[in-house]
Formats: C-alpha cells, structure tokens, sequence
C-alpha cells in the first residue's frame, strides 16, 4: 500500500508544484456546544458524548441526542482506545497523511488521523490509542497511534 | 404519491466543452438550457418550473432564472452536490402531478477546470487563488467542521476508505475495481468529446499512480468543464412532442431519493444510501434490477460504481467485484452495459457533479440515439443512479427508472 515509485507525468493542465512539507492541520472551528471537547482536548483528555436519557454513545458530539433527541446528553472521558475501522494515505513523502475511522472502545466511530507509524503496516482492526496533535493556531487535536507503536 | 408515469423526459443535451475557459458558469447553464429547449422542439415562454443546485452562481435558481429571463411558477434548489439532477427529475414529476407546473428545466454547469488551471497560473506568478475543488467553501456553521477538517478529508480518501474497508470485508480487489475503469473506456473510444478515449487495460489502472490509497489515478473520474440539460414535461406534451418527432417517449417509471450520515457515529461504510433509494425506485417502477437493460452509474471513483451496483441488487452485497470482471458492464459484452458514453470516468463530470450526464446517456439509450457502438439494442428499461456528497461522511442517493414507450 506504499505509494508508487512512478511520479505523475508533467502536462500543460498540471504544472509541477513544488514539494510541500508536512500537512498543516487547521485549528477546528469550535462552536459553543463542543468547547468542553476542545478544552479537554488540550488537557490531553478524550471525552464522549453519552445521552442520559436512552444511554447511547454519540459522535460528532452535540447537545441533542441523535439516536433520541433527548437534551439530557453528558460528556464522559473516553478510553482513549479503539479499533482502526478504515483508512487511506494520501500525498507524497513529509506530506503525505492518512486519513482514518477509529471506533472507540465506547462504539462511536469518528474520522481522525493515524499519525507516528507506517500506515503501509497498519490493518483494519488494530488496536490504536489517543495522542493530540497541535493544531495551526488553535485546539489541539486528537489522533490514533498503533497501541504496539506506543513507547 | 406514486410518480409512475407522470411525468416525461422531453429534452436531453449535454455541453460538448470539456475546458470553458471563456464561458462563465451562468452562460454554460444557458448554453445547456437553450440545448435541451432545442432538443425538445420547446421554446422558452413554455418553461414553467426550473431546477438547479448548489452549482447554479448568485442566488441560484433566480439568478439563472433572471439571466434566461424566464418567467416561472414553480423553483426547486435542492442541493445534494452531484446526485441532484436525478433527483430533480423526481421533484418535477412531483411538482408536475401536483399542478405546479408543466414543463421544468433542470441545469447543471460549472468549470472546475479552468478555475484551477487559472488558480494554477496564479499561483506560478505568487498569487493565491481559490481553490475550486470544494462545492463551497467550509461554512463555520457545519457542527462536524470541526470534527473532520483538522483530519483533511478529500473526495479521495473519503472514498478511498469505503473501497479500502470493501476490500477489507469481501475480498475485492483493485483489478476487480480496474474493470469498471476499462468497461468505461470501451465506450468512450466511440465519444468523440470523452477527455479519455483511450482504451485502457487492467495493468494500466493497476499500475497508475496511486492517488490515495487503495484508489489509483485511473479509479478516478476526470476533472471537466460543461455541464447539462434536462426537460421534463406533463405526458400530454410529451406525447404532443413524440407524435411531432417521431421519436419514443421517456416515461418516469421510478424514483428514490435518500440521504446517508454519520448516523451519530453507528458508523457502516459497507453500503450506501442507493441501499434505500434502489427499492424504493423499483417499488414504484413495479420491476427488479434484472428488467434493467442500460444502467448510468454514478462513477466518481470505481468504487462508487461497486457500491451501487451492489446497494441497487444487480448483485448481492460483497459480490460486485466479482459482477464487473471480464467485461460484465461492456455493451455488447456483458449483463450490465452502464455509462456507455464513457460516463465520469472518462467522458464528462462537469462541475465535479456527474448527475445530469447520468440521466442524458440513459435518454439517449432509451430513444436509441446513443452510438451505435454502444447501443443496446430494443433498450426499454434504464436507470440512472447518482451519489451526491461523499460516501465516507454524508451523501445523497437518487435512482431513477425510465421507460421508453
């Protein structure tokens, strides 16, 4: 899953751009419902959310139960662990990144980034944990590492 | 309300551009609008009701409307990124069965292409420009902004993590996923305005660069300019017109259209929402997929043809790769003959949304007038099938059957 030797052929349609470095990753735009994730978030804190009123996980968090409308819905701090549900690499060399599903031990899934290993290695299924990743200018933001690639 | 048989395609045209560098957008959906008035043998003081998306420029149907200058009772803008076309053709039929109108134009256009060759030309003098690849720009409002954007997601690997996951739970493989790339390119050899109309093979596909992985450069469609056109008028029109032309009428059989999430994180990426848009179609047509003689496909990627091929019952779930291989969806060849004017993958996805080329090719297949190469032959029963958005995070199915009478 590596990417190809071959680089793509230069054409009057698409000029060569010049090599860009690591992906920079924007700060999320916070709105009021979700601040306690952000602020937890730059704690090192994972939180989910939970709805007191049916019992059901949710992500995106948001203050209106998805599963059942309730308002009654509480931030709980996650386990930080999941399951890699899928996932695909993109861009060429510092820049590329791989853009990820992880279900969380609690059984939301939520896109995310697989960072600090090779995603050339990496299979549906395997185990990953939290880390948080600066972001430009804002919130820090959560990503998943193999749990074997943790030092 | 049933649609069976209320409402007709009267008139179909697709803008032969490829590169609008000196078309603006509005003057590429009056280009279309005024192809698909002379296709129907319509004027324009008979266009009554009008239907566009998010791809429409200004305030969308009014400014489109103001720049034809027509004279409407009935407006629709429902926006569901590239699907939107072939649900506009159920949401005229509807507003036709209700009275709101007799004969709608639906437009689609854009210039994808050019913008970015322009935001490419700008960038080498040390411009910035913007880039043209997103429907719009991130509205701050959206609650999962912030849940997706700090992750980069793109058209690419949105789909490239259903293909990825499909391969990971039925066993499908990127040559099987390279066929659809190859049945496409049979046909656009016979389309003089297709971007691509080299044939290609499997290890072309294969071994192309990759874009995002497991997607290939060739699992993807092509970047273009242009745009189409559709009329759908009342049948008492449409037989008024057929009986003028001598050609067959495109009758409504069929209609679904749904919506797909997130679903607060009870994430399954092994189907789409065709899953729920195909039966309710077929329901309402009173077919199966087995009557379907031509079908259009939405083929953004390879993968999104598998999923619908699959969501709508040409084949059981898991099976799809194993449906496309040798040829099945060449016409001529094979079961299944779809997007037999190269569809997205090689001819045309004008405006980055491919919907109103679906539905074009199908009225072409149905009236016989497709190429000859790739006609199939006595074809009365199609479908055009789209997938609006992306299919990782939140999209749009539409299905629509036709019947030529």
């Amino acid at each position: 899953m590596s990417p190809p030797e071959t680089s793509p052929k230069p054409s009057a349609d698409k000029p060569q751009r010049p090599p860009a470095g690591p992906r920079k990753i924007p700060a999320p735009r916070v709105l009021p419902e979700t601040q306690t994730y952000w602020t937890a978030a730059d704690e090192g804190r994972l939180m989910v959310k939970r709805c007191a009123a049916c019992g059901e996980f949710h992500h995106y968090p948001r203050d209106i139960c998805p599963h059942c409308l309730s308002a009654d819905t509480e931030w709980l701090p996650a386990a930080g662990t999941g399951t890699v549900y899928s996932f695909s690499t993109m861009g060429q060399g510092e820049a590329a990144y791989t853009m990820a599903f992880v279900t969380l031990d609690e059984g939301v899934t939520m896109m995310t980034n697989l960072v600090d290993c090779d995603p050339a290695a990496v299979v549906i299924g395997q185990k990953v944990r939290v880390v948080f990743k600066p972001s430009e200018g804002g919130h820090a933001v959560p990503m998943f590492t193999p749990e074997e690639a943790s030092s | 309300m049933n649609l069976n048989g209320s409402a007709c395609i009267v008139g179909a045209y697709e803008h032969p551009t490829r590169k609008a560098d000196a078309l603006s957008v509005v003057r590429l959906h009056a280009d279309v609008a005024k192809g698909a008035l002379a296709d129907a043998g319509l004027s324009k003081s008979d266009i009554d009701g009008y239907f566009c998306a998010g791809d429409a420029p200004g305030l969308g149907a009014n400014t489109v409307a103001e720049y034809l200058g027509l004279k409407l009772r009935h407006v629709d803008s429902t926006e569901c990124g590239g699907s939107a076309p072939i649900l506009h053709v159920a949401h005229a039929a509807e507003a036709i069965a209700a009275g709101r109108c007799n004969v709608a134009l639906i437009t689609l256009a854009g210039r994808p292409r050019a913008q970015m060759a322009a935001v490419q030309a700008a960038a080498k003098e040390g411009k910035s420009g913007k880039a043209p690849l997103a429907l719009k720009p991130p509205d701050p409002d959206a609650p999962e902004l912030a849940f997706e954007l700090p992750y980069g997601p793109t058209t690419q690997n949105l789909y490239a993590a259903v293909a990825k996951r499909h391969m990971f739970e039925f066993g499908t493989t990127s040559e099987q996923l390279a066929w659809i790339k190859v049945a496409a390119s049979h046909h656009a050899q016979h389309n003089p305005h297709a971007m691509l109309r080299d044939v290609v093979t499997l290890a072309d596909v294969v071994n192309s660069p990759m874009v995002s992985d497991p997607l290939h450069r060739l699992d993807c469609c092509v970047m273009s300019d242009g745009g189409g056109a559709l009329i759908v008028a009342r049948p008492e029109i449409a037989r008024e017109l057929a009986r003028k032309s001598g050609r067959p009428l495109v009758m409504v059989r069929g209609t679904g259209e749904a919506p797909k999430h997130g679903m607060g994180g009870k994430m399954d990426l092994t189907y789409s929402a065709a899953a729920w848009s195909g039966p309710m179609a077929f329901a309402e047509a009173g077919i199966t997929p087995a009557d379907i003689q031509y079908a259009s496909l939405y083929d953004s990627f390879t993968i999104t043809v598998l999923m619908q091929l699959e969501d709508l019952g040409f084949c059981k779930k898991g099976e799809g790769g194993r449906f496309v291989m040798d040829g099945n969806l060449i016409s001529g060849v094979g079961r299944l003959p779809f997007n037999t004017d190269g569809g997205g993958l090689c001819n045309n996805h004008p405006a980055n949304r491919g919907g109103v080329t679906k539905v074009i090719e199908a009225v072409r297949q149905l009236r016989g007038e497709a190429h000859p190469a790739v006609q199939v032959p006595n074809c009365h029963l199609a479908l055009a099938s789209g997938i609006g958005g992306a299919l990782a995070s939140r999209h749009t199915a539409a299905t629509l059957i036709l019947e030529s009478i």
